[in-house]
């Protein structure tokens, strides 16, 4: 039996390694961030509110090539932050796979927000209250009370975030162009296949990887919710 | 114990209470919807309300000397009518929470003030259990011992009763007042029931429309 259907060839596995990269990378750092968007906009009273809201829903509702080229105006080389970044720090992310994970971090932030919103929201302010009683301050609160009963809606955020990230494709490629090896992801591959002819068979191949991948995805995802309702 | 409160609520409704009392245990009674409850929440904090509210000397709230301390610095124990256990913790861990966040000591009940409340409480054989298996009468004893872990300044107890069935009624009213005998606190008993509030207390206010009346029972 030939085995060599199911070898990776360099392409395919510099994609799929690179979009794990990207979409832990970008879940990762918009991790933090989306917990404190999300728990502001679900129990903060303040001045903005509304603005905010927007401004985090803004990049689900935007095409993502808008999205990509408001990074590019904004991180690019001669970008107000890219220019700052790369004369402070000596770090560009402009056609770099952290670009990369920068899109894709921005596109899947939304998605985050909202998915842990509903959890912060679905916590009775009541137990909050009580824990307040008890002599906890509003951080103690949060750290012992709101955090961990919000906690399976933030593992369903995590598993959203990272499959959103894993096939984001217009802000990518709008931001970071598709650079085989540095910003080719999956998708990005996938697109440049179909660009060739007689390209199917290859096309065929990442769409089956991808979803080998999205599977693999919602499994861990219905594991975490299930860990975390029993915690 | 000395309680002096002068205290008003603007919003959503309009309520008045006067009270100054050297009584340990105050019962109040009213209809339902009267603003009981609501004003244990202006006392506790948990409510914003205009006024005064001195409890043993100690100033919690004075809006003319711009003071008014926040839930979590009253020291004051609130057994809510809904008990509100943690649902994510179990029944010693939510003993020990005001411990446990305050000293960062473990969640273990091992000082002997947790072990003789748990005791007084007859809750040593539930504290492994999950707050989803108990009783209403269970959940009103856990929660009024963890309102007194933190040893208050005062216990706040709205309707201990409500939401135990009949049959454990007795029982949930033999445990406080076992606690009482135990650490006799100063404390605030909140019911419809008359019968029940001149059996814990000896002072008694009804709360009508136009502020707090003293009420004596007949014997």
């Amino acid at each position: 039996m030939n085995y060599d259907f199911f070898r990776l060839s360099i392409v395919e596995s510099e994609a799929l390694i690179l979009s794990l990269k990207v979409a832990a990378l970008a879940t990762f750092c918009s991790l933090l961030p989306a917990i404190f968007c999300a728990y502001l906009l679900a129990r903060g009273r303040f001045w903005g509110h509304a603005l905010l809201n927007v401004a985090v829903v803004l990049p689900l509702v935007l095409p993502p090539v808008v999205t990509g080229y408001a990074l590019l105006l904004l991180f690019g080389k001669h970008g107000s932050i890219g220019h700052a970044l790369e004369a402070c720090c000596g770090v560009s992310v402009s056609f770099r796979w952290t670009g990369a994970a920068l899109a894709a971090g921005v596109m899947s932030f939304p998605l985050m927000v909202r998915s842990i919103r509903l959890s912060f929201e679905a916590v009775d302010p009541r137990l909050e209250q009580a824990a307040e009683m008890l002599g906890a301050d509003r951080i103690r609160t949060f750290c012992y009370i709101t955090l961990p009963l919000a906690l399976p809606g933030i593992f369903a955020a995590i598993v959203l975030g990272m499959a959103k990230a894993l096939g984001e494709f217009g802000a990518t490629i709008a931001f970071v162009a598709n650079i085989p090896g540095e910003t080719q992801t999956l998708s990005l591959a996938l697109y440049s296949e179909l660009q060739v002819p007689n390209g199917e068979f290859a096309v065929f191949r990442l769409m089956m990887l991808s979803i080998i991948l999205a599977t693999g995805a919602i499994a861990l995802a219905e594991f975490l919710a299930r860990k975390g309702k029993t915690l | 114990m000395s309680i002096e409160l002068d205290l008003t609520l603007m919003a959503p409704f309009h309520l008045h209470a006067r009270l100054q009392s050297k009584h340990t245990a105050i019962g109040l009674v009213g209809k339902s919807g009267s603003g009981k409850t609501t004003l244990l929440n202006m006392i506790a904090g948990l409510v914003p309300a205009r006024g005064r509210l001195v409890i043993n000397g100690v100033v919690l709230q004075d809006d003319s000397q711009h003071i008014n301390l926040p839930p979590y610095r009253r020291h004051i124990g609130y057994a809510f009518q809904d008990a509100r256990l943690f649902p994510h913790l179990n029944v010693e861990h939510n003993l020990m929470f005001s411990q446990w966040i305050k000293f960062g000591t473990g969640r273990k009940a091992t000082s002997n003030q947790a072990k003789s409340i748990i005791a007084a409480l007859g809750l040593g054989r539930l504290l492994s259990r999950n707050i989803g298996h108990l009783s209403g009468g269970e959940k009103q004893r856990v929660a009024l011992g963890r309102a007194m872990m933190g040893k208050p300044m005062i216990l706040l107890l709205d309707e201990p009763l409500a939401n135990v069935d009949a049959t454990q009624k007795a029982e949930t009213l033999f445990y406080i007042e076992k606690l009482q005998d135990l650490e006799p606190l100063p404390m605030i008993y909140v019911s419809h029931d008359n019968k029940e509030v001149s059996r814990m207390t000896r002072a008694s206010f009804m709360l009508e429309p136009d502020g707090l009346l003293p009420i004596k029972f007949s014997e």
